[in-house]
């Protein structure tokens, strides 16, 4: 058990790098030149060469990624002389656009994002499982059919689409709910999940229909394997059946597409974050897009692939806790 | 194996089995592709999508020809349709629909709602379309590679397939989509939104490879002399078809929702080219004031999605009874 996480742990690694080589590849080849438009309009050649040096700009592409990445693990001096400016581990640079630490950029944006991610998918897993789990147990009645309709167009609709409608409903028309700011946990629970509502019901709405028709699928599977029938005829009662032996073992399919889907969803939900107007990383992502800010979107890039990679090896070992027939 | 297939008894139909099992249902004689058939055709399901697909295919391909039946062309303004003192908004019920304007106005250019819907329409399945290739291909590719020669091969493309599947593709892709400017927008976006979508595919022909490899008719084939290559196209190839096609219908809504999603973010197709996921970001500022020029390529869009999955469901429990776990 420990060499399988050991292994897999520097396998996460070597992923990370290499999406860390893919994207800084990406933003080097493409034509932009942050040296110029941090420099402004009137900048003077010997100036723009001094920016150029203090970002870096002037090493071979190879050693600004190195350096990046040992920046990461270490820290890292960046500039020389009166620009000098030290950049504790983890570093992942400034932002070109307001001179912030990525790092701390990211950190402060990241409750909004995953209070958004974390409510969502506490939404989205009951109201799917239990639609799942109802449809396959009567599979072919008319709940089944209706669930399954039902979860074939909510996944069909758009989350922005969704999203107006939840906000013209629910906010312009009955006024129920306000219109969605974050306001930390900390500071007033409740208010932190009225406010949420609205953009966890619109996520969790699309994701709720995706893991109904997967768990329905997977219990029906389940629910006709040999071990499910001893169950029932030692007596056990019809819930201990399903819920013990068969959601249980029917899980492992749902928690692999789980594990990406909240990986995904931590490092910012571009589209919801940007109609509800949140805080979060999605929003910074989008703003640093508009700006060309490439450490902000490198720093985002790789938070968010960290999300993913890590969610697939906690996955991976929750697999061996949720179905006993697995082993590493 | 069960599957989720409604309630005609599912028979195992896969054409990977050669002489497949007559069901008492088919004529005697008919191939594994006949008996797929006369299986989706009893499903109304499968009907009622096709009329869908086929409505949006028909515009999107004679797009240009129905714009001039509607007589305004996508990128025409019609001040005239639109009210100048009541903020631009569309003169008339429902979004300005008329005898002239079929499906109302853009509120303050005045622009033909039918004449960008259906051009939206072209724009959208297209880039859809032709990324679902590029992924198809690729995917079965490398399944086939991976699965038939294992090894090696089958490590080297497994690693690459979850390095893949481990990018954060939609920023990823908006990140690509919004740093290249100066090329052909459509393009651009058929390629980025191609190049994350193979994995999924890939894993799918690969665990089928794996499977047909070593049936009796492919050592048969081999101890006959067959190269890999005819191997591959002619005796493994077939057999992956039926899910291959399934999974290629349930990849297009995919596609088509990724590239809303892009446009809608402004950094898909730039205006004023119409896509669906464009004209809804646009629509979304007029949301309270004008709800018809919101709805009409939401629906859209809500129409084709759904009925590409609601086909490729049907697909899968016919062609690949096996798989209906994802």
């Amino acid at each position: 058990m420990i060499v399988y996480i050991g292994r897999r742990l520097l396998g996460v690694l070597g992923v990370l790098i290499a999406i860390a080589a893919v994207t800084f590849t990406i933003f080097y080849v493409l034509p932009s030149d942050p040296a110029a438009a941090a420099c402004g309009k009137s900048c003077s050649t010997e100036r723009l060469t001094a920016i150029r040096e203090h970002m870096g700009l002037d090493q071979p592409m190879w050693r600004q990624f190195t350096d990046f990445v040992t920046g990461i693990f270490t820290g890292r001096t960046l500039g020389t002389g009166q620009y000098e400016l030290h950049c504790d581990f983890p570093c992942l640079g400034y932002s070109y656009e307001n001179s912030e630490s990525v790092w701390a950029l990211l950190m402060d944006r990241l409750p909004v994002s995953a209070s958004l991610a974390l409510g969502a998918a506490v939404l989205w897993l009951a109201l799917g499982l239990s639609a799942g789990v109802a449809a396959a147990l009567r599979k072919d009645t008319l709940t089944d059919k209706v669930l399954m309709v039902g979860a074939v167009a909510a996944a069909s609709l758009p989350v922005y689409f969704t999203s107006m409608m939840l906000i013209y409903g629910l906010i312009r028309t009955a006024g129920l709910l306000p219109y969605p700011s974050y306001v930390p946990f900390g500071d007033d629970p409740v208010d932190w999940a009225s406010n949420l509502l609205l953009p966890w019901l619109a996520l969790a709405i699309l994701y709720a229909a995706m893991y109904a028709r997967q768990s329905r699928s997977s219990m029906i599977e389940t629910m006709a394997e040999p071990y499910i029938r001893t169950a029932r005829a030692k007596g056990l009662p019809r819930r201990t059946v399903v819920v013990k032996h068969g959601l249980r073992a029917g899980m492992t399919p749902i928690l692999t597409i789980f594990g990406m889907d909240l990986g995904g969803l931590l490092a910012g939900a571009v589209i919801t974050e940007s109609i509800f107007g949140l805080p979060g990383i999605g929003r910074l992502f989008y703003g640093a897009l508009s700006s060309g800010d490439q450490p902000v979107i490198l720093g985002v890039t790789l938070l968010a692939a960290t999300f993913i990679v890590v969610a697939n090896l906690a996955v991976d070992l929750l697999y061996a806790v949720v179905d006993p027939r697995v082993r590493y | 194996m069960a599957t989720t297939s409604p309630p005609t008894p599912a028979s195992p139909k896969s054409p990977n089995s050669p002489a497949g099992p007559a069901a008492e249902t088919a004529p005697a004689g008919s191939g594994p592709w006949q008996l797929a058939r006369s299986e989706l055709r009893r499903r109304t399901s499968v009907k009622i999508s096709l009329a869908v697909i086929a409505l949006f295919a028909v515009m999107a391909v004679a797009a240009p020809l129905l714009s001039s039946l509607g007589g305004w062309s996508p990128e025409e303004f019609d001040k005239t349709a639109v009210d100048p003192y009541l903020g631009g908004q569309p003169i008339g019920p429902l979004g300005g629909m008329s005898a002239e304007h079929w499906l109302g106005v853009e509120p303050v250019t005045g622009r033909d709602l039918f004449a960008r819907v259906v051009h939206g329409a072209q724009v959208s399945l297209l880039i859809a379309v032709a990324a679902t290739a590029i992924v198809v291909i690729t995917g079965t590719a490398a399944g086939i590679a991976a699965g038939y020669f294992g090894g090696r091969t089958d490590a080297v493309l497994s690693r690459l397939m979850d390095l893949t599947m481990s990018f954060p593709s939609l920023i990823f892709m908006i990140a690509m989509m919004s740093v290249a400017r100066d090329v052909n927008r459509i393009v651009l976006m058929i390629a980025v939104i191609g190049l994350f979508g193979w994995p999924g595919i890939a894993r799918v022909v690969r665990g089928q490879t794996l499977s047909l490899r070593h049936r009796e008719y492919v050592d048969a084939a081999r101890v006959g002399g067959s190269g890999p290559w005819r191997i591959l196209t002619r005796d493994i190839l077939p057999g992956v078809a039926g899910p291959v096609i399934a999974y290629t219908t349930l990849i297009i809504p995919g596609m088509i929702a990724t590239e809303a999603a892009l446009s809608y973010l402004g950094v898909g197709v730039r205006p004023p080219t119409p896509s669906w996921g464009q004209m809804i970001a646009e629509s979304v500022n007029f949301y309270d004031s004008d709800p018809m020029y919101f709805v009409i390529p939401s629906s859209c869009l809500f129409l084709t999605v759904l009925a590409f999955t609601l086909l490729g469901d049907a697909l899968r429990d016919v062609l690949d009874p096996r798989g209906s776990r994802t």
